[in-house]
């Protein structure tokens, strides 16, 4: 469905220049949904901008690497062929629905333009398609609502326009870029479950970006963990929840509060800060920051391996054996 | 609509509303002055020169307003100048309008040399005093109606490109930008579709502001004789015909005079609260 070999990209600023994805490769298969976890700067959303030609360039550049989509190099593809795939093919739900959306057109023309756009929809016939897709995401009397202005919406109800735009042709890729984050917990999960039933009645491929574990635990079938524009970790989520091999895993983990903690006990934290990606660290960028480091770690970058004692899937970059550490520690 | 009403008839909306009427009643004037039984306002009568002004409306051949040093009846005259100055004045403000805002959507939206190139263009042009830009254009292209929009568009341009740029600056940032590319629009659709109607109200006020600097321009030209040529009437004319005689008629140069200032008064007011009314943050400079 999607394959991803090698992707860099670059960003300069004030002459200097910094390599936010290095060498990133992966893919995801037909009716899988991908979960992409990380801190802020870790390259998960950059990487889905770099993928849709959205990556504002400069500052940002894509350094080399393919992106085969159906056939196609994502990252060869004239910008027309890409416009012609945008919002037809690969669908797109952004982190922040209040802004998102263009407050001086009405919610019924925004749904109607990629139907008209990339369906040859007329307005009159790309209108009754849009309240058939406000019905579909949830939003009850849409003929009316059609013709109200997004600020007449609440910021779930926006969300949920924002999805029936990305689905309105029925995309074979949906590409959801932290698209609960700015939600109420509550309005999360009625998100969440809304998704889940669209790409199953939709067939949809999806890639949800986020940095909140519990939301990849809730949808995704594969998590993926990045770090410093690297993957950490990745496999079944099964799998990687129940026995993480990566130390960054494992403290996003341990991060969660879960029931079986003691009352008044504080919640983990990852020691130290994202890192500074102009000024990256020699081998594993984790390093610093991970209590488990070895000197091979400081000064020699892992590569990413299956692990032979997990599921299939599971592959980690790590040089340590994490499962004997914390047994050790234990 | 009625939100609209309400405004013009609380705090300083008076203000407003007396633009409003005035303008209102000009529009009316150049609209239906034909349709009075004015005297014809190009016919000299040698006989009937510097008529004072009179209190009888009456009676064929009366004039209200006086005659000038022609004979020609000066309310006609006034009336005729009114049509060719709104006619004038708004072609100009439209085409500039049009030129200026198209111009600063793609200085804003595209940045980079191009914007730049456009940016030091405008600047090159407000370092060159106005009447001077318009002098040598006409100079250059010689006096018609037609050049004389041209030439007030010109000189008007730059304001709507700069204050349209600003706003593009601001709106392009934001996410509905990249929402909209994400479902495939092309640049121009996110201009014309997405952007533009966010940067509109800032352009209509600047474009009524304008308006009452072109009709003083027009007045200007016309006065120096480069503007609006014989046999049409001109206000600004009829201040260059009228001033030779303001010892001995004073009413000649009068009352254009009184119409052009109430003209661009009412055009000012009406500026000021619209833009008050639309956007109380906007700083037009």
């Amino acid at each position: 469905m999607l394959d991803i070999r090698d992707l860099s990209v670059g960003f300069s600023r004030d002459g200097r220049f910094a390599r936010v994805i290095d060498g990133l490769s992966y893919a995801v298969a037909k009716g899988e949904t991908l979960g992409i976890v990380g801190e802020s700067g870790s390259g998960k959303s950059v990487h889905a901008l770099a993928l849709l030609g959205l990556l504002p360039q400069p500052p940002g550049k894509v350094l080399g690497g393919r992106a085969v989509f159906d056939g196609e190099d994502l990252l060869a593809l004239p910008e027309s062929r890409l416009r012609d795939l945008r919002g037809a093919r690969i669908g797109v739900v952004f982190q922040d629905p209040m802004t998102a959306l263009n407050p001086v057109l009405t919610i019924g023309r925004q749904i109607a333009e990629p139907l008209i756009r990339h369906k040859g929809m007329s307005m009159r016939q790309a209108l009754d398609r849009a309240a058939d897709l406000l019905a579909l995401v949830g939003i009850r009397d849409g003929g009316r609502r059609l013709s109200q202005f997004p600020h007449e919406f609440s910021g779930g109800m926006r969300q949920r326009v924002m999805i029936a735009i990305a689905i309105s042709c029925e995309p074979a890729l949906l590409i959801a870029d932290e698209p609960t984050t700015a939600l109420d917990v509550t309005v999360q999960g009625q998100i969440l479950d809304l998704m889940a039933g669209l790409r199953e009645r939709l067939g949809m491929t999806m890639i949800w970006i986020t940095h909140d574990m519990g939301v990849v635990a809730g949808i995704a079938d594969t998590i993926q963990v990045m770090y410093a524009g690297r993957i950490m970790e990745r496999g079944p989520v099964g799998a990687v929840f129940a026995s993480p091999r990566s130390a960054y895993t494992w403290g996003l983990l341990q991060s969660l509060p879960h029931g079986a903690r003691p009352p008044g006990g504080r919640l983990h934290q990852i020691p130290g800060q994202p890192p500074d990606m102009f000024a990256l660290p020699p081998g594993d960028p984790f390093a610093p920051r991970n209590p488990f480091a070895t000197d091979r770690c400081r000064v020699e970058a892992p590569p990413l391996r299956a692990v032979t004692d997990s599921a299939p899937g599971h592959s980690v970059a790590a040089w340590y054996d994490l499962p004997a550490l914390l047994g050790r520690a234990a | 609509m009625s939100d609209f009403l309400r405004a013009l008839t609380r705090g300083s909306g008076w203000l407003g509303l007396i633009g409003l009427l005035l303008i209102a009643l000009l529009l009316l004037v150049a609209a239906f002055g034909p349709f009075f039984d004015l005297p014809d306002p190009t016919r000299t009568n040698l006989r009937a020169r510097m008529v004072a002004p009179t209190l009888s409306w009456v009676g064929f051949g009366a004039h209200p307003l006086g005659t000038d040093q022609l004979g020609r009846d000066i309310l006609s005259r006034i009336v005729a100048g009114s049509r060719v100055t709104l006619v004038v004045a708004g072609a100009a403000v439209v085409l500039g309008g049009i030129v200026g805002t198209l111009l600063g959507l793609i200085a804003g939206y595209f940045g980079g040399w191009l914007d730049r190139l456009l940016m030091r263009l405008a600047d090159i042009q407000l370092a060159v005093p106005l009447m001077l830009l318009a002098l040598m254009v006409i100079a250059a292209l010689g006096p018609s109606l037609q050049n004389l929009v041209m030439v007030l568009a010109l000189v008007s341009w730059v304001r709507y490109a700069r204050i349209v740029r600003g706003q593009v600056l601001a709106v392009r940032e934001r996410e509905f930008v990249q929402s909209a590319r994400a479902i495939g629009a092309s640049s121009a659709r996110i201009i014309l579709r997405h952007i533009l109607p966010n940067v509109l109200t800032p352009a209509i006020v600047v474009a009524t502001l304008e308006l009452a600097r072109v009709i003083v321009l027009e007045a200007g030209l016309s006065f120096l004789g480069l503007g609006v040529q014989p046999p049409f009437a001109s206000w600004g004319r009829m201040l260059a015909e009228g001033r030779t005689y303001i010892a001995s008629a004073w009413w000649i140069i009068t009352f254009p005079g009184i119409a052009l200032m109430l003209t661009v008064l009412a055009v000012n007011l009406l500026g000021d609260w619209l833009r008050d009314y639309l956007d109380p943050r906007l700083q037009v400079r």
